[in-house]
Protein backbone atom coordinates (compact mmCIF):
# COMPACT_ATOMS: atom_id res chain seq x y z
CA UNK A 1 0.00 0.00 0.00
CA UNK A 2 2.83 2.13 0.74
CA UNK A 3 4.38 1.40 -2.88
CA UNK A 4 1.02 2.37 -4.36
CA UNK A 5 1.20 5.46 -2.52
CA UNK A 6 4.78 6.42 -3.44
CA UNK A 7 3.91 5.63 -7.08
CA UNK A 8 1.65 8.95 -6.79
CA UNK A 9 5.03 10.77 -5.92
CA UNK A 10 6.73 8.89 -8.05
CA UNK A 11 4.84 10.37 -10.73
CA UNK A 12 5.38 13.53 -10.34
CA UNK A 13 9.03 13.31 -9.96
CA UNK A 14 8.97 11.17 -13.41
CA UNK A 15 6.97 14.46 -14.61
CA UNK A 16 9.56 16.48 -13.98
CA UNK A 17 12.40 14.86 -14.58
CA UNK A 18 11.08 13.56 -18.11
CA UNK A 19 10.18 17.09 -18.81
CA UNK A 20 13.22 19.08 -17.34
CA UNK A 21 15.62 16.21 -19.21
CA UNK A 22 13.93 16.32 -22.63
CA UNK A 23 13.74 20.22 -22.98
CA UNK A 24 17.01 20.56 -22.26
CA UNK A 25 18.90 21.24 -25.78
CA UNK A 26 16.16 23.85 -26.33
CA UNK A 27 17.20 25.26 -22.86
CA UNK A 28 21.01 25.62 -23.88
CA UNK A 29 20.27 26.28 -26.99
CA UNK A 30 17.91 29.90 -25.98
CA UNK A 31 17.86 30.47 -22.83
CA UNK A 32 15.31 32.95 -21.19
CA UNK A 33 14.99 34.37 -24.98
CA UNK A 34 12.91 31.12 -25.63
CA UNK A 35 9.75 32.92 -23.11
CA UNK A 36 10.27 36.58 -25.23
CA UNK A 37 11.06 35.35 -28.71
CA UNK A 38 7.83 35.99 -30.93
CA UNK A 39 9.31 34.07 -33.77
CA UNK A 40 8.38 30.40 -34.85
CA UNK A 41 10.24 29.44 -37.26
CA UNK A 42 10.78 25.52 -36.84
CA UNK A 43 12.46 25.62 -40.71
CA UNK A 44 15.73 27.43 -39.35
CA UNK A 45 15.14 26.34 -35.63
CA UNK A 46 14.24 29.36 -34.28
CA UNK A 47 12.11 29.18 -31.46
CA UNK A 48 10.24 31.83 -29.55
CA UNK A 49 6.89 30.75 -27.15
CA UNK A 50 5.53 34.14 -26.70
CA UNK A 51 2.94 34.11 -29.02
CA UNK A 52 1.79 30.60 -27.15
CA UNK A 53 2.12 31.92 -24.17
CA UNK A 54 -0.25 35.09 -24.56
CA UNK A 55 -2.78 32.88 -26.39
CA UNK A 56 -2.78 30.86 -23.43
CA UNK A 57 -3.27 33.74 -21.30
CA UNK A 58 -5.78 35.71 -23.48
CA UNK A 59 -7.74 32.83 -24.00
CA UNK A 60 -7.93 31.37 -20.12
CA UNK A 61 -8.50 35.36 -18.92
CA UNK A 62 -11.08 35.41 -21.24
CA UNK A 63 -12.99 32.66 -20.20
CA UNK A 64 -12.72 33.62 -16.40
CA UNK A 65 -14.22 36.84 -17.15
CA UNK A 66 -17.32 35.14 -19.24
CA UNK A 67 -17.47 32.02 -16.77
CA UNK A 68 -17.16 33.26 -13.01
CA UNK A 69 -20.33 35.40 -12.80
CA UNK A 70 -22.07 32.78 -14.01
CA UNK A 71 -20.72 29.97 -11.44
CA UNK A 72 -21.53 32.23 -8.99
CA UNK A 73 -24.85 32.57 -10.00
CA UNK A 74 -25.41 29.25 -10.15
CA UNK A 75 -24.12 28.32 -7.22
CA UNK A 76 -25.62 30.76 -5.65
CA UNK A 77 -29.22 29.78 -6.81
CA UNK A 78 -29.00 26.58 -6.33
CA UNK A 79 -27.29 26.64 -2.21
CA UNK A 80 -29.93 29.70 -1.54
CA UNK A 81 -32.70 30.46 -3.99
CA UNK A 82 -33.74 27.41 -5.85
CA UNK A 83 -36.97 24.67 -4.51
CA UNK A 84 -34.86 21.76 -2.95
CA UNK A 85 -37.04 19.90 -5.20
CA UNK A 86 -35.08 21.42 -8.28
CA UNK A 87 -31.24 21.44 -6.92
CA UNK A 88 -30.68 17.75 -7.27
CA UNK A 89 -31.88 17.90 -10.78
CA UNK A 90 -29.92 21.38 -11.32
CA UNK A 91 -26.64 20.27 -9.93
CA UNK A 92 -26.68 16.95 -12.28
CA UNK A 93 -27.48 18.62 -15.40
CA UNK A 94 -24.35 21.21 -14.33
CA UNK A 95 -22.19 18.21 -13.53
CA UNK A 96 -23.59 16.66 -17.12
CA UNK A 97 -21.81 19.29 -18.71
CA UNK A 98 -17.97 18.38 -17.12
CA UNK A 99 -19.01 15.25 -18.65
CA UNK A 100 -18.77 16.05 -22.08
CA UNK A 101 -15.62 15.48 -23.47
CA UNK A 102 -13.51 18.31 -24.83
CA UNK A 103 -13.34 16.97 -28.60
CA UNK A 104 -16.83 17.01 -28.56
CA UNK A 105 -16.99 20.57 -27.35
CA UNK A 106 -14.61 21.64 -29.98
CA UNK A 107 -16.83 19.48 -32.63
CA UNK A 108 -19.85 21.46 -31.52
CA UNK A 109 -17.89 24.51 -31.64
CA UNK A 110 -17.16 24.40 -35.07
CA UNK A 111 -20.50 23.61 -36.89
CA UNK A 112 -22.58 26.13 -34.12
CA UNK A 113 -20.22 28.11 -32.32
CA UNK A 114 -18.30 29.52 -35.26
CA UNK A 115 -21.04 30.05 -37.70
CA UNK A 116 -22.67 31.73 -34.91
CA UNK A 117 -20.27 34.06 -33.79
CA UNK A 118 -19.26 35.14 -37.78
CA UNK A 119 -22.90 35.10 -38.93
CA UNK A 120 -24.41 37.67 -35.62
CA UNK A 121 -22.40 38.18 -32.54
CA UNK A 122 -19.03 39.09 -34.39
CA UNK A 123 -20.13 41.68 -37.22
CA UNK A 124 -22.65 43.01 -33.93
CA UNK A 125 -19.30 43.22 -31.50
CA UNK A 126 -17.88 45.31 -34.16
CA UNK A 127 -20.15 47.75 -34.54
CA UNK A 128 -21.13 48.44 -30.75
CA UNK A 129 -17.77 47.98 -29.47
CA UNK A 130 -15.37 48.06 -32.62
CA UNK A 131 -13.87 51.91 -31.31
CA UNK A 132 -12.30 49.91 -28.27
CA UNK A 133 -9.71 48.22 -30.68
CA UNK A 134 -10.92 44.71 -29.16
CA UNK A 135 -12.98 43.75 -32.11
CA UNK A 136 -12.03 44.77 -35.14
CA UNK A 137 -10.96 42.71 -38.68
CA UNK A 138 -13.01 40.14 -40.45
CA UNK A 139 -15.23 38.11 -38.77
CA UNK A 140 -14.39 34.71 -39.43
CA UNK A 141 -15.47 33.29 -36.55
CA UNK A 142 -12.56 31.10 -35.79
CA UNK A 143 -10.96 33.31 -33.47
CA UNK A 144 -9.23 33.50 -29.66
CA UNK A 145 -12.97 35.44 -28.62
CA UNK A 146 -14.27 31.79 -29.88
CA UNK A 147 -11.51 30.05 -27.75
CA UNK A 148 -12.76 32.01 -24.91
CA UNK A 149 -16.15 31.16 -25.08
CA UNK A 150 -15.97 27.36 -25.16
CA UNK A 151 -13.10 27.60 -22.25
CA UNK A 152 -15.76 29.57 -20.49
CA UNK A 153 -18.38 26.90 -21.03
CA UNK A 154 -15.91 24.23 -20.03
CA UNK A 155 -15.10 25.69 -16.90
CA UNK A 156 -18.26 26.81 -15.21
CA UNK A 157 -19.16 23.27 -13.83
CA UNK A 158 -15.73 23.58 -12.02
CA UNK A 159 -15.65 26.91 -10.47
CA UNK A 160 -19.76 26.88 -10.04
CA UNK A 161 -19.41 22.79 -8.41
CA UNK A 162 -16.57 24.25 -5.58
CA UNK A 163 -18.85 27.83 -5.11
CA UNK A 164 -21.90 25.43 -4.11
CA UNK A 165 -19.98 23.69 -1.95
CA UNK A 166 -18.35 26.16 -0.04
CA UNK A 167 -21.25 27.76 0.39
CA UNK A 168 -22.72 25.25 2.07
CA UNK A 169 -20.29 25.10 4.50
CA UNK A 170 -20.88 28.27 5.31
CA UNK A 171 -22.55 28.29 8.88
CA UNK A 172 -26.49 28.13 9.14
CA UNK A 173 -26.71 30.49 11.97
CA UNK A 174 -24.32 33.20 9.89
CA UNK A 175 -27.73 33.13 7.14
CA UNK A 176 -29.99 33.39 10.54
CA UNK A 177 -28.14 36.32 12.21
CA UNK A 178 -28.26 38.40 9.48
CA UNK A 179 -32.25 37.96 8.61
CA UNK A 180 -32.88 38.34 12.04
CA UNK A 181 -31.11 42.00 11.30
CA UNK A 182 -33.73 42.48 8.91
CA UNK A 183 -31.89 42.04 6.15
CA UNK A 184 -33.70 40.78 2.03
CA UNK A 185 -32.56 37.61 0.97
CA UNK A 186 -29.90 39.39 -1.37
CA UNK A 187 -28.29 41.06 1.42
CA UNK A 188 -28.09 37.60 3.42
CA UNK A 189 -26.37 36.32 0.59
CA UNK A 190 -24.08 39.26 0.25
CA UNK A 191 -23.03 39.82 3.87
CA UNK A 192 -23.89 36.30 5.14
CA UNK A 193 -22.33 34.10 2.57
CA UNK A 194 -20.80 35.52 0.15
CA UNK A 195 -18.76 37.32 1.96
CA UNK A 196 -17.61 34.32 4.26
CA UNK A 197 -16.81 32.24 1.42
CA UNK A 198 -14.86 34.74 -0.39
CA UNK A 199 -11.75 32.41 -0.17
CA UNK A 200 -13.27 29.48 -1.27
CA UNK A 201 -14.43 30.69 -4.20
CA UNK A 202 -11.29 32.15 -5.05
CA UNK A 203 -10.14 28.86 -4.75
CA UNK A 204 -12.46 27.61 -7.18
CA UNK A 205 -11.89 30.25 -9.73
CA UNK A 206 -8.24 29.66 -9.27
CA UNK A 207 -9.03 25.50 -10.05
CA UNK A 208 -10.95 26.98 -13.29
CA UNK A 209 -8.04 28.99 -14.40
CA UNK A 210 -5.87 25.87 -13.74
CA UNK A 211 -7.97 23.73 -16.05
CA UNK A 212 -8.52 26.71 -19.04
CA UNK A 213 -4.91 26.80 -19.39
CA UNK A 214 -4.35 23.21 -19.94
CA UNK A 215 -7.38 22.22 -22.36
CA UNK A 216 -6.14 21.70 -25.47
CA UNK A 217 -8.59 19.40 -28.01
CA UNK A 218 -11.36 22.30 -28.02
CA UNK A 219 -9.09 25.41 -27.64
CA UNK A 220 -7.25 23.79 -31.05
CA UNK A 221 -10.31 23.51 -33.06
CA UNK A 222 -11.74 26.86 -32.66
CA UNK A 223 -8.86 29.38 -32.35
CA UNK A 224 -7.25 29.14 -35.75
CA UNK A 225 -3.78 28.21 -34.66
CA UNK A 226 -1.93 30.87 -36.30
CA UNK A 227 1.55 32.27 -34.18
CA UNK A 228 0.70 35.71 -33.61
CA UNK A 229 0.13 38.78 -31.26
CA UNK A 230 -2.42 40.32 -32.03
CA UNK A 231 -5.13 43.09 -29.86
CA UNK A 232 -8.55 41.92 -31.81
CA UNK A 233 -10.25 39.37 -30.40
CA UNK A 234 -11.26 38.09 -33.34
CA UNK A 235 -7.95 37.51 -34.76
CA UNK A 236 -6.92 33.74 -34.71
CA UNK A 237 -4.47 32.70 -32.06
CA UNK A 238 -2.10 30.05 -30.75
CA UNK A 239 -1.95 28.71 -27.42
CA UNK A 240 0.81 26.72 -25.02
CA UNK A 241 -1.63 23.51 -25.59
CA UNK A 242 -2.16 23.68 -29.05
CA UNK A 243 1.16 23.93 -30.38
CA UNK A 244 1.81 20.46 -28.86
CA UNK A 245 -1.38 18.81 -29.76
CA UNK A 246 -0.91 20.15 -33.66
CA UNK A 247 2.91 20.24 -33.85
CA UNK A 248 4.26 17.31 -31.56
CA UNK A 249 3.67 14.29 -33.61
CA UNK A 250 5.60 16.14 -36.65
CA UNK A 251 8.52 17.72 -34.95
CA UNK A 252 11.44 16.92 -36.90
CA UNK A 253 14.98 17.40 -35.55
CA UNK A 254 15.93 17.27 -32.21
CA UNK A 255 15.75 21.30 -30.96
CA UNK A 256 12.01 21.16 -32.80
CA UNK A 257 11.12 18.48 -30.32
CA UNK A 258 12.92 20.27 -27.43
CA UNK A 259 11.63 23.48 -27.79
CA UNK A 260 8.06 21.76 -27.69
CA UNK A 261 8.49 20.27 -24.64
CA UNK A 262 9.85 22.75 -22.89
CA UNK A 263 6.45 24.98 -23.57
CA UNK A 264 5.18 21.72 -21.96
CA UNK A 265 7.64 22.22 -18.92
CA UNK A 266 6.27 25.68 -18.73
CA UNK A 267 2.47 24.80 -19.19
CA UNK A 268 3.46 22.23 -16.29
CA UNK A 269 4.65 24.75 -14.02
CA UNK A 270 2.16 27.28 -14.03
CA UNK A 271 -0.51 24.76 -13.67
CA UNK A 272 1.10 23.28 -10.62
CA UNK A 273 1.48 26.51 -8.91
CA UNK A 274 -1.71 27.46 -10.10
CA UNK A 275 -3.68 24.42 -8.68
CA UNK A 276 -1.68 24.41 -5.75
CA UNK A 277 -2.41 27.64 -4.58
CA UNK A 278 -6.20 27.07 -5.40
CA UNK A 279 -6.24 23.60 -3.34
CA UNK A 280 -4.55 25.43 -0.28
CA UNK A 281 -7.71 28.01 -0.72
CA UNK A 282 -10.49 25.12 -0.77
CA UNK A 283 -8.85 23.52 1.92
CA UNK A 284 -8.39 26.03 4.29
CA UNK A 285 -12.43 26.50 3.75
CA UNK A 286 -13.65 22.93 3.79
CA UNK A 287 -11.70 21.92 5.68
CA UNK A 288 -12.84 19.06 8.35
CA UNK A 289 -15.69 18.12 5.43
CA UNK A 290 -15.47 15.58 2.91
CA UNK A 291 -13.01 17.36 0.19
CA UNK A 292 -15.52 15.06 -2.21
CA UNK A 293 -14.71 13.95 -5.76
CA UNK A 294 -14.57 17.10 -8.24
CA UNK A 295 -11.82 17.76 -10.27
CA UNK B 1 -35.95 70.75 13.36
CA UNK B 2 -37.15 67.48 14.73
CA UNK B 3 -40.94 67.50 13.09
CA UNK B 4 -38.69 68.06 9.67
CA UNK B 5 -36.22 65.03 10.43
CA UNK B 6 -39.18 63.04 11.44
CA UNK B 7 -40.80 63.94 8.57
CA UNK B 8 -37.94 62.58 6.11
CA UNK B 9 -37.17 59.72 7.98
CA UNK B 10 -40.63 58.88 7.02
CA UNK B 11 -40.06 59.21 3.64
CA UNK B 12 -36.79 57.76 3.41
CA UNK B 13 -37.78 54.59 5.22
CA UNK B 14 -40.61 52.96 2.85
CA UNK B 15 -38.52 54.65 -0.12
CA UNK B 16 -35.17 52.52 0.95
CA UNK B 17 -37.37 49.65 1.85
CA UNK B 18 -38.47 49.42 -1.89
CA UNK B 19 -34.91 50.11 -3.34
CA UNK B 20 -34.25 47.21 -1.24
CA UNK B 21 -36.80 45.21 -1.98
CA UNK B 22 -35.74 46.09 -5.91
CA UNK B 23 -32.55 44.78 -5.44
CA UNK B 24 -33.40 41.65 -3.87
CA UNK B 25 -36.14 40.91 -6.91
CA UNK B 26 -33.62 41.53 -9.74
CA UNK B 27 -30.27 39.26 -7.97
CA UNK B 28 -32.97 36.72 -8.15
CA UNK B 29 -33.73 37.54 -11.26
CA UNK B 30 -29.87 37.81 -12.10
CA UNK B 31 -29.18 34.27 -10.46
CA UNK B 32 -31.70 32.46 -12.57
CA UNK B 33 -31.04 34.33 -15.59
CA UNK B 34 -27.27 32.69 -14.80
CA UNK B 35 -28.91 29.52 -14.81
CA UNK B 36 -30.50 29.85 -18.25
CA UNK B 37 -27.25 30.76 -19.91
CA UNK B 38 -25.68 28.07 -17.84
CA UNK B 39 -28.00 25.67 -19.36
CA UNK B 40 -28.80 26.74 -22.73
CA UNK B 41 -25.23 25.56 -24.14
CA UNK B 42 -25.76 22.48 -22.30
CA UNK B 43 -29.00 21.96 -24.31
CA UNK B 44 -27.69 22.90 -27.44
CA UNK B 45 -24.97 20.86 -27.43
CA UNK B 46 -27.15 17.63 -26.53
CA UNK B 47 -29.61 18.54 -29.26
CA UNK B 48 -27.36 19.23 -31.49
CA UNK B 49 -25.07 16.01 -30.97
CA UNK B 50 -28.75 13.69 -31.51
CA UNK B 51 -29.85 15.67 -34.24
CA UNK B 52 -26.54 14.52 -36.02
CA UNK B 53 -25.45 11.96 -34.79
CA UNK B 54 -28.82 9.67 -34.89
CA UNK B 55 -28.74 10.27 -38.22
CA UNK B 56 -25.39 9.32 -39.11
CA UNK B 57 -25.14 6.51 -37.13
CA UNK B 58 -25.72 3.13 -38.98
CA UNK B 59 -24.64 -0.37 -39.19
CA UNK B 60 -21.58 0.17 -41.21
CA UNK B 61 -20.69 2.76 -38.92
CA UNK B 62 -20.33 0.40 -36.30
CA UNK B 63 -18.78 -2.44 -38.16
CA UNK B 64 -16.79 -1.17 -40.86
CA UNK B 65 -12.97 0.44 -40.76
CA UNK B 66 -12.59 4.13 -42.43
CA UNK B 67 -13.30 4.60 -45.96
CA UNK B 68 -10.55 6.46 -47.71
CA UNK B 69 -11.52 10.20 -48.92
CA UNK B 70 -13.83 10.84 -51.24
CA UNK B 71 -15.73 6.83 -50.57
CA UNK B 72 -18.91 6.87 -48.94
CA UNK B 73 -19.75 4.83 -46.34
CA UNK B 74 -17.20 3.00 -43.54
CA UNK B 75 -17.10 3.30 -39.89
CA UNK B 76 -15.31 3.65 -37.30
CA UNK B 77 -15.67 0.42 -35.75
CA UNK B 78 -11.64 -0.33 -35.39
CA UNK B 79 -11.40 3.03 -33.34
CA UNK B 80 -14.30 1.82 -30.98
CA UNK B 81 -12.53 -1.44 -30.17
CA UNK B 82 -9.40 0.24 -30.04
CA UNK B 83 -10.43 3.06 -27.48
CA UNK B 84 -12.01 0.14 -25.08
CA UNK B 85 -8.59 -1.79 -25.82
CA UNK B 86 -6.65 1.31 -24.83
CA UNK B 87 -9.18 1.76 -21.87
CA UNK B 88 -8.68 -1.66 -20.60
CA UNK B 89 -4.68 -1.40 -20.41
CA UNK B 90 -5.01 1.86 -18.71
CA UNK B 91 -7.06 0.30 -16.06
CA UNK B 92 -5.18 -2.95 -15.94
CA UNK B 93 -2.44 -0.44 -14.71
CA UNK B 94 -4.13 2.44 -13.15
CA UNK B 95 -6.95 0.86 -11.51
CA UNK B 96 -4.75 -1.61 -8.97
CA UNK B 97 -2.12 1.64 -7.89
CA UNK B 98 -5.01 4.10 -7.42
CA UNK B 99 -6.90 2.08 -5.04
CA UNK B 100 -3.82 0.64 -3.20
CA UNK B 101 -2.94 4.83 -3.16
CA UNK B 102 -6.27 5.12 -1.62
CA UNK B 103 -6.08 2.48 0.77
CA UNK B 104 -2.57 3.60 2.33
CA UNK B 105 -3.74 7.37 2.40
CA UNK B 106 -7.03 5.79 4.30
CA UNK B 107 -5.50 3.35 6.69
CA UNK B 108 -1.78 4.91 6.99
CA UNK B 109 -1.71 7.85 5.80
CA UNK B 110 -2.85 10.07 8.99
CA UNK B 111 0.48 11.77 8.86
CA UNK B 112 3.17 13.87 7.73
CA UNK B 113 3.81 11.39 4.42
CA UNK B 114 0.00 10.93 3.90
CA UNK B 115 -0.50 14.60 3.92
CA UNK B 116 2.21 15.25 1.02
CA UNK B 117 0.84 12.38 -0.78
CA UNK B 118 -2.55 13.48 -0.71
CA UNK B 119 -1.55 17.24 -1.48
CA UNK B 120 0.60 15.53 -4.81
CA UNK B 121 -2.89 13.57 -5.88
CA UNK B 122 -4.70 16.50 -6.16
CA UNK B 123 -2.07 19.04 -7.88
CA UNK B 124 -1.64 15.39 -10.60
CA UNK B 125 -5.10 15.93 -10.81
CA UNK B 126 -4.74 19.17 -12.36
CA UNK B 127 -1.67 18.38 -14.69
CA UNK B 128 -2.92 19.52 -18.41
CA UNK B 129 -3.58 16.00 -19.94
CA UNK B 130 -1.65 17.05 -23.20
CA UNK B 131 1.30 16.84 -20.74
CA UNK B 132 0.97 13.68 -19.44
CA UNK B 133 0.84 12.85 -23.01
CA UNK B 134 4.37 14.27 -23.99
CA UNK B 135 5.82 12.40 -20.28
CA UNK B 136 3.66 8.93 -22.01
CA UNK B 137 5.71 9.89 -25.15
CA UNK B 138 9.38 10.19 -23.28
CA UNK B 139 8.75 7.02 -21.55
CA UNK B 140 7.14 4.19 -23.71
CA UNK B 141 7.49 5.75 -27.64
CA UNK B 142 11.08 6.97 -27.33
CA UNK B 143 11.90 3.68 -26.27
CA UNK B 144 9.61 1.39 -28.36
CA UNK B 145 10.90 3.66 -31.45
CA UNK B 146 7.22 4.03 -32.40
CA UNK B 147 4.17 4.72 -30.96
CA UNK B 148 1.51 2.09 -29.51
CA UNK B 149 -1.57 1.21 -27.92
CA UNK B 150 0.46 1.05 -24.54
CA UNK B 151 1.84 4.39 -24.60
CA UNK B 152 -1.48 5.38 -24.56
CA UNK B 153 -2.58 2.98 -21.83
CA UNK B 154 0.31 4.38 -19.69
CA UNK B 155 -0.84 8.28 -20.49
CA UNK B 156 -4.57 7.44 -19.73
CA UNK B 157 -3.48 4.95 -16.39
CA UNK B 158 -1.37 8.29 -15.20
CA UNK B 159 -4.55 10.39 -14.84
CA UNK B 160 -6.36 7.84 -13.58
CA UNK B 161 -4.77 7.27 -10.48
CA UNK B 162 -4.95 10.54 -8.31
CA UNK B 163 -8.73 10.23 -9.00
CA UNK B 164 -8.92 7.23 -7.78
CA UNK B 165 -6.85 7.11 -5.06
CA UNK B 166 -8.64 10.17 -3.67
CA UNK B 167 -12.19 8.47 -4.03
CA UNK B 168 -10.97 5.48 -2.52
CA UNK B 169 -9.59 6.95 0.92
CA UNK B 170 -12.78 8.90 1.01
CA UNK B 171 -14.78 5.81 0.84
CA UNK B 172 -12.85 4.04 3.53
CA UNK B 173 -13.04 6.86 5.45
CA UNK B 174 -16.62 6.56 5.87
CA UNK B 175 -16.79 3.02 7.27
CA UNK B 176 -17.35 3.13 10.36
CA UNK B 177 -14.38 2.45 12.74
CA UNK B 178 -16.05 0.41 15.16
CA UNK B 179 -16.04 -2.18 11.99
CA UNK B 180 -12.49 -2.00 12.11
CA UNK B 181 -11.99 -2.52 15.89
CA UNK B 182 -14.69 -5.20 15.76
CA UNK B 183 -12.06 -7.03 13.61
CA UNK B 184 -8.56 -6.36 15.91
CA UNK B 185 -10.90 -7.66 19.10
CA UNK B 186 -11.34 -11.15 16.91
CA UNK B 187 -7.52 -10.77 16.62
CA UNK B 188 -7.20 -10.43 13.04
CA UNK B 189 -4.31 -8.45 11.43
CA UNK B 190 -4.21 -5.45 10.62
CA UNK B 191 -3.73 -5.73 6.76
CA UNK B 192 -6.37 -8.39 6.79
CA UNK B 193 -8.89 -5.96 8.23
CA UNK B 194 -8.17 -3.70 5.42
CA UNK B 195 -8.67 -6.23 2.72
CA UNK B 196 -11.18 -7.98 3.76
CA UNK B 197 -13.28 -5.75 6.60
CA UNK B 198 -12.69 -1.80 5.28
CA UNK B 199 -12.16 -2.53 1.30
CA UNK B 200 -14.93 -4.82 0.88
CA UNK B 201 -17.67 -2.94 3.24
CA UNK B 202 -16.69 0.00 0.65
CA UNK B 203 -16.09 -1.46 -2.54
CA UNK B 204 -19.53 0.09 -4.15
CA UNK B 205 -18.26 3.09 -3.04
CA UNK B 206 -14.44 2.60 -4.27
CA UNK B 207 -16.30 0.93 -7.81
CA UNK B 208 -17.77 4.18 -8.26
CA UNK B 209 -14.77 6.60 -8.00
CA UNK B 210 -12.97 3.65 -10.48
CA UNK B 211 -16.10 4.30 -13.02
CA UNK B 212 -15.70 8.63 -12.51
CA UNK B 213 -12.36 8.08 -13.26
CA UNK B 214 -12.87 5.78 -15.82
CA UNK B 215 -15.40 8.10 -17.56
CA UNK B 216 -12.99 11.55 -16.92
CA UNK B 217 -10.20 9.65 -19.32
CA UNK B 218 -12.85 8.12 -22.09
CA UNK B 219 -13.12 10.99 -23.88
CA UNK B 220 -9.30 12.36 -23.46
CA UNK B 221 -7.65 12.75 -27.06
CA UNK B 222 -4.60 14.99 -26.39
CA UNK B 223 -2.88 12.70 -24.45
CA UNK B 224 -3.33 10.19 -27.04
CA UNK B 225 -2.62 11.79 -29.90
CA UNK B 226 1.18 11.19 -29.93
CA UNK B 227 0.81 8.17 -28.01
CA UNK B 228 -1.84 5.93 -29.59
CA UNK B 229 -1.69 7.74 -32.49
CA UNK B 230 -4.39 6.49 -34.27
CA UNK B 231 -4.93 3.85 -37.25
CA UNK B 232 -7.03 3.47 -40.48
CA UNK B 233 -7.37 -0.43 -39.82
CA UNK B 234 -7.68 -2.78 -37.03
CA UNK B 235 -4.88 -3.47 -34.50
CA UNK B 236 -5.18 -5.20 -31.18
CA UNK B 237 -1.47 -5.76 -30.54
CA UNK B 238 0.43 -3.75 -27.49
CA UNK B 239 3.07 -2.22 -29.54
CA UNK B 240 1.50 -0.46 -32.52
CA UNK B 241 -0.34 2.64 -33.26
CA UNK B 242 -4.01 2.35 -32.14
CA UNK B 243 -7.43 3.67 -33.72
CA UNK B 244 -9.43 5.82 -30.51
CA UNK B 245 -13.13 7.25 -31.02
CA UNK B 246 -11.73 10.60 -29.69
CA UNK B 247 -8.30 10.96 -32.02
CA UNK B 248 -11.15 9.26 -34.78
CA UNK B 249 -13.51 12.63 -34.01
CA UNK B 250 -11.18 14.94 -34.20
CA UNK B 251 -9.73 14.30 -37.20
CA UNK B 252 -12.69 13.97 -38.86
CA UNK B 253 -14.08 16.99 -37.37
CA UNK B 254 -11.26 19.26 -38.65
CA UNK B 255 -10.91 17.61 -42.04
CA UNK B 256 -12.49 19.40 -45.35
CA UNK B 257 -14.93 16.41 -45.90
CA UNK B 258 -18.77 16.25 -45.40
CA UNK B 259 -19.02 12.99 -44.92
CA UNK B 260 -16.28 12.82 -42.22
CA UNK B 261 -18.29 15.15 -40.44
CA UNK B 262 -20.99 13.21 -40.83
CA UNK B 263 -18.77 10.56 -39.10
CA UNK B 264 -17.32 12.56 -36.69
CA UNK B 265 -21.11 13.55 -35.01
CA UNK B 266 -22.24 9.78 -35.37
CA UNK B 267 -18.83 8.80 -33.30
CA UNK B 268 -19.73 11.69 -31.09
CA UNK B 269 -22.62 10.50 -29.96
CA UNK B 270 -21.38 6.99 -29.68
CA UNK B 271 -18.50 8.12 -27.09
CA UNK B 272 -21.62 10.58 -25.20
CA UNK B 273 -23.71 7.84 -24.28
CA UNK B 274 -21.31 5.42 -23.16
CA UNK B 275 -19.83 8.16 -21.03
CA UNK B 276 -23.01 9.55 -19.64
CA UNK B 277 -24.56 5.81 -18.94
CA UNK B 278 -21.51 5.24 -16.73
CA UNK B 279 -22.19 8.71 -14.72
CA UNK B 280 -25.72 8.00 -15.00
CA UNK B 281 -24.66 4.45 -13.88
CA UNK B 282 -22.94 5.45 -10.98
CA UNK B 283 -25.59 7.71 -9.42
CA UNK B 284 -28.07 5.63 -9.41
CA UNK B 285 -25.58 3.44 -7.65
CA UNK B 286 -24.46 5.78 -5.72
CA UNK B 287 -27.98 6.91 -4.28
CA UNK B 288 -29.16 3.16 -3.68
CA UNK B 289 -26.07 2.63 -1.72
CA UNK B 290 -24.87 3.30 1.69
CA UNK B 291 -22.62 5.70 0.25
CA UNK B 292 -24.46 9.12 -0.38
CA UNK B 293 -21.05 11.56 -0.44
CA UNK B 294 -20.57 11.80 -3.95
Amino acid sequence: MLLCGLAVLAMLVLIVYELVLRSGSSWRAFGFKFFAGRDWDPVNEQFGALPFIYGTLVSSFLALLIAVPLSIGVAVFTTEMCPAMLRGPLSFFVELLAAIPSVVYGLWAIFVLIPLLSNYIEPFLSRTLGWTGLFVGPPYGISMLAAGIILAIMIIPIISSITREVLMVVPQHQREAALALGATRWEMIRVGVLRNARAGIMGGIILGLGRALGETMAVTMVIGNRPEIAKSLFAPGYTMASVLANEFSEATGNVYLSALIEIGLALFLVTIVVNALARLLVWTVTRGQSASAHA
Amino acid sequence: MPETDKASVLHTVPHIALRRRITDHAMTGVAVLTVILVLVPLFAIFAYLVYRGVGSINWAFLTQTPKPVGEAGGGMANAIVGSAFILALASILGVPVGVGAGIYLAEFGRNRLGDVIRFTADVLNGVPSIVIGIVAYAIVVLSQKHFSALAGGVALAIMMVPTIARTTEEMLLLVPQALREAAYGLGIPRWRTTLSITLRTATSGVITGIMLAFARVAGETAPLLFTAFGNQFWNLRVNQPTAALPLQIFTYAISPYDEWHRQAWAGALVLIILIVTAVAAVRFAVRRGTFGAA
